[in-house]
């Protein structure tokens, strides 16, 4: 921590927040809102004697509430920038009438009430998201009475009880009473590995935090009683079994159960009813304190970085790597990378190790100092252009210019073009080209799969990154679905033509589903907005043509949505069926005496 | 604007179908346990343009590639279909492949034959290899109005923001700072630390976090 704060090549911006991205790979605009301190962080030296002198008295974040801090204060002793920090909600302000004792308690005068937030913008050629977990709040397991009795806690609430810097020194003490407890029992996977309450998904740390917190609680107190209630131990890790082994051999009890019901006794102690399925009983356990191995969830930011960043999350809410094997550190989104539990539950070792991984990824993309552009990127057919601006409106990267009142041409510039074809789409005179996705090569494969037997099958437009990779992801999954499903991939769900899907009922396809990534999730910033209002305006004009309009469907499936997928082409298949050859015939006949 | 792209864009040289080899993989028994590939290889030997159409037992493997690029050597192939995995894993690869044997990397059209077809059909072997069929048959269209394309090379900042200061984003920006490179590190709380800060002994150690 001390060698990243102190590192000469390492700018630490706390109290801040990453608010907007710009740009592309190689060449990121981030804008950071950082907080004011209202503590100068170079000259303040972490006396103290400001927050001696606050009368503001607070719950200690840092230990979960289990202690008390001031207004001003110091996060923990070890803090990087060791600097105090004000919290202006709390503070009573600076009028000397009202309070300003720390002003006056500082020797250093480091105190600034003056000082106002700041947004900062910096330049970056890649980006490691690392924002990592927040624990789960077992309230709703209301059956472990977490809100109810005061001596049920959660793992990380013990673990600053335990902890020689938490609020106790390291002394184990009941909240009730501050007796050291005779007994303690844990219970594991409370918010994971559950259909009903929780998440679905093991939290992967939660049996080792456990197994090294009975091995610290039977180190301080030999003679403490400790029980933990599980379904499996999964000490899968290296060096992990020894310490379980240990656990054991210490004396702690495994029970193989996931209590039912808790209830306080008396003197504040807790009844614990469990089934043991490795004896076949019903047992109550009587424990001194009761801990909650909670599961980890993604951080509340979770959502809105990946909106701005436009990368995937899996149904569990975590960052989606772009391969689970061969890029699992790497973002779909070029430049971005993941360390740690942005990407799923792991331990400290797996952080670190995944951590290095993405630098070192950052570092192969970022030394050569210069980054090829794809060039899959539009171009315009200047001959063609009524500059009519149209393309330059629905460019999401502003990359289009085009004078409309001189009648001057569009204009692309290919260094902030990103490639998703909208313009091309919206292009209302066939004057742009959108590179290795262009309208002859879209149309001859939407011909060549209609060529035969056109009635039987279902034509998809699926996007690159969400929808194309959902199909692949059902693919992984194995999830079979009807297999006359033919998948065109463009870009973007935005290239889609309204020509490319006309062109696909002239040639005889009974239903055309057009698929992307879910709104504002879009891979390229916005532009899926655009499929929405054609897609819209395709189905107005075939009410008009008297085409059915539920032929043509409009999906939106991620990455990470496999059994989506698969079940979106079920339900296409079946709408595929209502559809008789005589109305096939006859919308052929429509569109092609329309196109006369 | 890339205007090399145009030189050999569609309709201007519409006579002269360019020469297409198609390589239908089996990736093992992953496609060929379910796809007749051979069969999907054969048809496709009838589609306009295509003069050398093979399956092969895997693409991606070294032998693979070398003889592919053998083919398109004693064919004087123009374009490339390969029919195996998503273009998601090994579009990369292929187009690889391709440059170094001396085409443009974007004269490769691929068919997605194992995510999309021998995965999702399994009990249906006659349909997905039907399916196959249609999937190269599209591909093979769409790679005879394919041109090259030259990739634009941009400058980039050697330097990397890292969102998080807890255990993951303070090793990523070490590394990198060790490495010479400039790191932004943007932390939410007041201190960098995160939750590892909040954790005395960890396992399998049994020491300090901090």
């Amino acid at each position: 921590m001390t060698d990243a704060g102190r590192h000469p090549k390492i700018k630490l911006h706390t109290l801040s927040e990453v608010k907007e991205v710009k740009g592309q790979v190689g060449d990121f605009t981030a804008r950071i809102l950082k907080q004011a301190r209202y503590v100068d962080e170079s000259a303040c030296t972490a006396c103290g004697e400001c927050a001696k002198a606050c009368p503001v008295v607070r719950p200690d974040e840092f230990n979960l509430g289990l202690s008390s801090r001031k207004a001003i204060y110091s996060p923990f002793p070890q803090a990087v920038p060791s600097a105090y920090v004000i919290n202006a909600d709390e503070c009573l302000g600076h009028n000397p009438s009202i309070c300003a004792k720390c002003v006056d308690a500082c020797d250093k005068k480091c105190i600034n009430f003056h000082m106002s937030d700041e947004e900062i913008y910096e330049k970056v050629g890649s980006i490691v998201v690392a924002t990592g977990l927040s624990p789960y709040d077992p309230t709703e397991h209301d059956e472990y009475g977490y809100t109810r009795f005061e001596n049920v806690l959660t793992s990380l609430e013990f673990e600053r009880l335990i902890n020689a810097g938490g609020p106790t020194q390291g002394e184990v003490l009941r909240p009730t009473d501050r007796k050291h407890p005779k007994s303690v029992g844990f219970i594991q996977c409370v918010g994971s590995r559950s259909a009903h309450k929780g998440k679905e998904y093991c939290s992967n740390i939660c049996c080792m935090n456990t197994i090294k917190s009975t091995l610290m609680l039977k180190e301080h107190y030999p003679d403490v009683d400790v029980k933990v209630f599980y379904i499996d131990i999964r000490a899968f890790g290296k060096g992990f079994e020894d310490l379980y082994r240990r656990s054991r051999r210490l004396g702690v009890q495994y029970i193989r159960g996931l209590p039912g019901s808790v209830s306080e006794t008396g003197d504040r102690s807790l009844s614990v009813s469990v089934e043991n399925t490795m004896a076949g009983k019903l047992e109550t356990h009587e424990l001194d304190m009761l801990v909650l191995a909670v599961g980890l969830l993604p951080d509340p930011g979770t959502q809105r970085l990946q909106e701005m960043l436009g990368l995937q999350l899996t149904p569990d809410g975590f960052y989606l790597e772009a391969h689970p094997k061969l890029q699992p550190v790497d973002a779909a989104t070029r430049g971005v990378f993941f360390a740690g539990c942005a990407e799923s539950p792991k331990d400290i070792k797996e952080s670190v190790t995944q951590a290095s991984a993405a630098a070192a990824r950052a570092i192969r993309l970022m030394h050569k100092g210069e980054i090829a552009a794809e060039p899959i990127t539009s171009m315009v057919i200047e001959e063609n252009c009524k500059a009519c601006g149209k393309c330059a409106e629905v460019c999401p990267y502003n990359a289009i210019t085009v004078d409309v009142k001189k009648k001057i041409p569009a204009m692309v510039n290919t260094a902030a073009c990103a490639g998703c074809g909208t313009c091309a789409a919206e292009c209302p005179f066939g004057a742009i080209v959108m590179n290795h996705f262009t309208d002859e090569q879209i149309l001859s494969q939407v011909d060549a799969l209609l060529a035969e037997n056109p009635r039987e099958k279902v034509l998809a437009f699926a996007c690159n990154w969400c929808s194309y990779a959902g199909a692949d992801y059902a693919g992984v999954s194995r999830l079979q679905y009807p297999p006359n499903v033919r998948l065109i991939r463009t870009m973007c769900s935005g290239r889609v033509d309204e020509d490319h899907i006309w062109e696909g009922f002239r040639k005889g396809a009974p239903v055309v589903l057009v698929s992307g990534c879910h709104i504002g999730d879009c891979h390229y910033i916005d532009a899926n907005h655009w499929t929405e209002k054609r897609v819209a305006r395709v189905w107005k004009k075939m009410e008009k043509l008297g085409i059915r309009p539920e032929r043509l469907q409009l999906e939106w499936i991620s990455a990470a949505e496999g059994v989506r997928f698969a079940e979106v082409m079920r339900s296409m298949e079946k709408l595929r069926q209502e559809v008789t050859a005589e109305e096939v015939e006859r919308t052929m006949e429509i569109l092609n005496t329309k196109k006369q | 604007m890339s205007l090399q792209s145009k030189t050999s864009s569609p309709g201007e040289d519409v006579e002269s179908i360019p020469k297409i080899g198609v390589f239908v993989c089996h990736c093992g028994a992953n496609i060929g346990k379910v796809v007749d590939c051979p069969k999907v290889a054969e048809a496709a030997l009838g589609l306009p343009g295509v003069v050398v159409s093979k399956d092969i037992g895997y693409a991606c493997s070294e032998p693979g590639q070398q003889e592919i690029k053998d083919l398109i050597e004693e064919y004087g192939l123009e374009r490339v279909v390969v029919a195996s995995c998503s273009p998601r894993l090994h579009e990369p690869t292929f187009r690889q492949m391709l440059q170094s044997a001396g085409l443009n990397p974007f004269l490769l059209e691929m068919a997605n034959l194992r995510e999309q077809c021998s995965w999702v059909h399994m009990s249906e072997p006659d349909a997905a290899t039907e399916k196959a069929m249609d999937l190269v048959k599209m591909s093979v269209s769409r790679a005879r109005l394919l041109w090259p394309l030259v990739e634009e090379v941009h400058p980039l900042t050697k330097r990397t923001l890292v969102i998080g200061g807890g255990v993951a984003g303070i090793q990523a920006a070490l590394d990198l700072a060790e490495n010479g490179y400039e790191v932004v590190l943007v932390e939410r709380k007041p201190s960098i630390g995160g939750t590892m800060a909040q954790l005395d002994k960890t396992f399998p150690t049994m020491d300090c976090s901090i």
